[in-house]
């Protein structure tokens, strides 16, 4: 330490230079170790996009796939399920769909791309649990009077309608999650992936 | 030179110099900085093999930073997965392709496990060249052969790890060397596996040992071993006492700071021992066919021995001692006797110390004796070496037989022809340039 | 002197080095080869994925051979539909055991674990010898041998290429006794191909491995030069 002062201006630059070059090995060198923390191709390919076919899901019916290890809903809506939506606005946190829990095709009355057809992540945005289905209206067993069908969550009672949107002063906090979805035909969807740009 | 006897460091005023004085009253930072670098005084004419330490470090802490790295990924788990592949030699495979990098991770570690063995054998050698091991260094020495049995034992539950066939294999014929001890023999076995054949607990088990047994006790052995160098100071290759010769500030004249003298010097052979390690790594990370051995492409097969079954190369001088004593001796059998030759063919370097008579530490000074039989050593060892590697053969086994008793004959004659040697005078300062 | 007893020593080891009795021919082939890797990989996936898998391996994997994922999805998978899914093979392998015997092994490394000590390449030239050298043999259940791996348990997949060849007896020799849809050195440079894909898809990142290397290289290399100024700089001072 105590010869720094008269350190020459040369040896000052090899010092230099060489702890630059140095660290920029080092700084190389941690690319393998960093990407290795990345989803790895299991991963990749368990979160790959899926392709589910509805041909047979029957109007009021709904079925499970999953999606990047989380359930996904598709429920073939009737038109007495839709109705329900308008009638719910002033009872519903978010009836616009303004907060960002889908796509910017999914934003509308029915938070879908087809009327009917719902696709929607099964996982209360609360604390994570699935919801359980509660679709009979008025008749469902420890639902409140004059419910109009829907979801609802056993592990904090948050309930949502049949769009997935939220009822006021429950512990959700916003809408479920509409994933991003694309028709590949009338009656084929793929999960998790938006339209590509054609 | 003890840490302790340094003044404590006194702030400029400045924010960092503040910071550093108030850790100081704590902390002994400075005395430690002054004691094993700044004002360490290592002699200044080590040459090529004092490379070795510090490299044996730096390949310590490449295995330690890849191996945290790799369990992160690895599965010590013997089950087969739904294609009918174990999941631990399955998961070895998916570091090698599913996880981004990790190729390079894996032959990083598998590369480093024989180039670990390559730098310590330099730096034995190195002990052996220049009589490292002398009094009063007996403890750095016998530190350092505690490293190296406790690096048999890591390479060795390492080696299960990838579950291949010389993984399975390997491990299966070294746990039924210890059936070979009389009365607990076959006990010590069952406890070792945990199960009546090499399987899922053993694998467990040499996780364990592997990951975090092992790698503690080396990491403590590795600083006992630095400590105790540092408080004898270095030998070097003249074998002079540097200590014995200071000026009027107490510091031996053939003597230099550590830093920056032997940092930059060391930044060096760091910088070209990574240049054939990456060109192993890179281009023949296989190392031949003997860093990764072929057979262990295969998942491990409990009902299919491979037709050859080596071990890796770095034990191969040991397993030839092992598979050269071929006669029972006072009712006991051969292969106990193996199992003896091959541990004391190890632990016998421990004994350098007091066998080495020699009024001399470097083979400078010696005469022919020494010269001629430590060559004939070390080709003894390499042949050793290459004959374990290959299947057994009459012709081997009686050259096996011939190279052992002449590593034996090497030491245990030592406290006789080490002192008949021809010396030569020994100077009172080193060498230099 | 110590070069005469280095010599000494080592000659009757090197005596020792096994002799292979099988005449093992050199692969042709090159793992830089696109089209030789994608030839390799349809005739693997038409013709060995029926019994064998290559579980470590991802369609995915496939695209590296310059393949576009629309062309990997067409010709070349056929037991899944997700191009990140692993080569499984269609069979089941605890069914297999019951038809064959054994579990007919996974493919994806076998390149690397038929090499030997000394030469890790060995494993693709014992592959290419090996599935050319099959031959009528009435004696086996599946009516064929094969020179490099006596009693193997696999028939002959290839023989609608190669033919059917015979082992004539006074010679010890092959002799092609009913031709197949390929001439011989047609059928060759296929195998060639195959095998090809067998060395590549063992470390599909080898190519790159290797190039890789030259960088870290040249970079060591700087290092180097900047490394050795600084020491010598600084050992100006000892004397």
């Amino acid at each position: 330490m105590s010869n720094q002062g008269k350190m020459d201006c040369g040896r000052r630059r090899l010092v230099v230079a060489t702890a630059a070059v140095g660290g920029a090995g080092a700084v190389a060198a941690l690319v393998p170790f960093v990407s290795s923390l990345l989803p790895s191709e299991r991963a990749k390919a368990a979160g790959a996009p899926v392709e589910v076919d509805i041909s047979k899901l029957e109007p009021g019916q709904m079925m499970t796939v999953e999606w990047r290890g989380k359930p996904v809903w598709i429920i073939n809506r009737t038109k007495d399920m839709l109705d329900t939506l308008p009638k719910l606005a002033d009872a519903v946190a978010d009836p616009k769909s303004e907060k960002n829990q889908q796509p910017a095709y999914a934003q509308n009355d029915t938070r879908s791309i087809k009327p009917e057809i719902m696709v929607v992540v099964g996982i209360c945005t609360h604390l994570g649990c699935s919801p359980s289905q509660k679709f009979k209206a008025g008749t469902e067993e420890g639902m409140p009077d004059g419910w109009l069908g829907g979801f609802l969550c056993p592990c904090h009672g948050s309930t949502f309608d049949f769009a997935g949107r939220v009822y006021k002063s429950k512990p959700a906090p916003t809408n479920l999650e509409v994933p991003p979805h694309v028709y590949l035909a009338d009656t084929r969807i793929m999960i998790g992936e938006d339209k590509k740009g054609a | 030179m003890a840490a302790g006897n340094f003044e404590k460091y006194k702030s400029d005023g400045s924010l960092a110099g503040n910071a550093l004085e108030w850790v100081d009253a704590r902390f002994p930072a400075t005395s430690m900085w002054k004691g094993h670098l700044s004002e360490y005084y290592a002699p200044k004419n080590f040459n090529f093999w004092y490379f070795f330490g510090s490299l044996a470090l730096l390949v310590l802490v490449i295995q330690i930073v890849t191996g945290i790295f790799l369990v992160m990924h690895y599965k010590p788990d013997a089950a087969l997965n739904a294609n009918g592949v174990p999941i631990a030699f399955a998961s070895v495979e998916y570091i090698m392709r599913d996880v981004s990098g990790g190729w390079l991770i894996r032959y990083m570690h598998s590369t480093g496990a024989s180039a670990f063995f390559i730098v310590v054998y330099m730096h034995m050698f190195r002990g052996l060249l220049y009589g490292s091991y002398r009094k009063p260094r007996e403890l750095t020495w016998l530190f350092g052969v505690g490293i190296f049995l406790c690096l048999m034992g890591e390479a060795f539950f390492g080696y299960l790890l990838p579950w291949g066939q010389m993984s399975y294999w390997g491990a299966q014929v070294i746990v039924n060397l210890f059936s070979a001890i009389p009365v607990i023999g076959g006990d010590l076995s069952l406890i070792i596996r945990g199960d009546f054949v090499v399987g899922d607990a053993t694998l467990n088990r040499f996780f364990s040992f592997h990951v975090i047994a092992f790698p503690l006790v080396l990491i403590g052995l590795v600083a006992a071993h630095v400590l105790a160098l540092h408080e004898t100071g270095s030998n070097n290759p003249d074998g002079v006492e540097i200590k014995a010769n200071k000026d009027e500030n107490g510091i031996p004249r053939d003597g230099i700071p550590f830093h920056p003298y032997y940092t930059v010097k060391d930044i060096v052979g760091v910088v070209v021992f990574l240049m054939v390690f990456s060109a192993v790594m890179f281009w023949a990370p296989e190392g031949g066919g003997y860093f990764l051995e072929t057979p262990n492409f295969y998942p491990a097969d409990p009902l299919k021995t491979p037709p050859h079954i080596a071990p890796v190369w770095y034990f191969t001088p040991f397993y030839s001692i092992l598979r050269a004593v071929t006669y029972p001796l006072f009712g006991l059998d051969a292969k106990f006797w193996g199992v003896v030759a091959m541990g004391a063919s190890v632990v016998i370097f421990a004994f350098l110390p007091w066998l080495d008579r020699s009024p001399v530490k470097s083979i400078r000074y010696r005469g022919p004796i020494y010269k001629t039989l430590l060559t004939i050593f070390v080709i003894c060892f390499f042949v050793l070496g290459y004959l374990g590697t290959l299947s057994p053969s009459p012709m081997g086994e009686l050259v096996s037989q011939v190279c052992s008793v002449f590593y034996f004959g090497f030491f245990l004659a030592m406290p006789w022809w080490s002192r008949m040697d021809k010396f030569k005078p020994v100077p009172d300062r080193v060498t230099f340039k | 002197m110590k070069k005469f007893l280095i010599a000494l020593l080592f000659a009757p080891i090197l005596a020792f080095a096994n002799t292979s009795t099988v005449h093992i021919d050199k692969w042709p082939g090159s793992v830089s080869d696109k089209a030789a890797l994608q030839n390799g990989a349809k005739l693997f996936v038409n013709y060995c994925m029926n019994c064998h898998g290559a579980s470590y391996m991802r369609y995915k994997n496939l695209l590296d051979l310059g393949l576009t994922e629309q062309q990997v999805k067409e010709n070349l998978m056929f037991t899944s539909d997700k191009i990140g899914e692993l080569m499984r093979v269609a069979a089941r392998s605890d069914e297999q055991k019951q038809w064959f015997g054994a579990a007919p092994p996974d493919l994806t490394i076998i390149a690397r674990a038929r090499g030997e000590a000394g030469n890790a390449g060995a494993g693709a030239d014992w592959l290419y010898t090996y599935l050319r050298s099959f031959y009528r043999d009435a004696n086996r259940p599946t009516g064929w041998n094969n020179t490099v791996f006596e009693n193997v348990g696999m028939p002959h997949i290839l023989y609608g290429l190669q033919g059917q060849q015979v082992m004539n007896h006074e010679t010890h020799k092959l002799e092609l006794a009913v031709p197949g849809s390929m001439a011989p050195a047609e059928f060759d440079k296929s195998v060639s191909d195959l095998v090809g894909f067998m060395v590549w898809m063992g470390e599909p990142q080898q190519e790159y491995r290797r190039t890789l290397g030259w960088f870290v290289l040249a970079f060591l290399a700087v290092l180097f030069v900047v490394a050795y100024a600084l020491k010598k700089e600084y050992w100006k001072d000892i004397h």
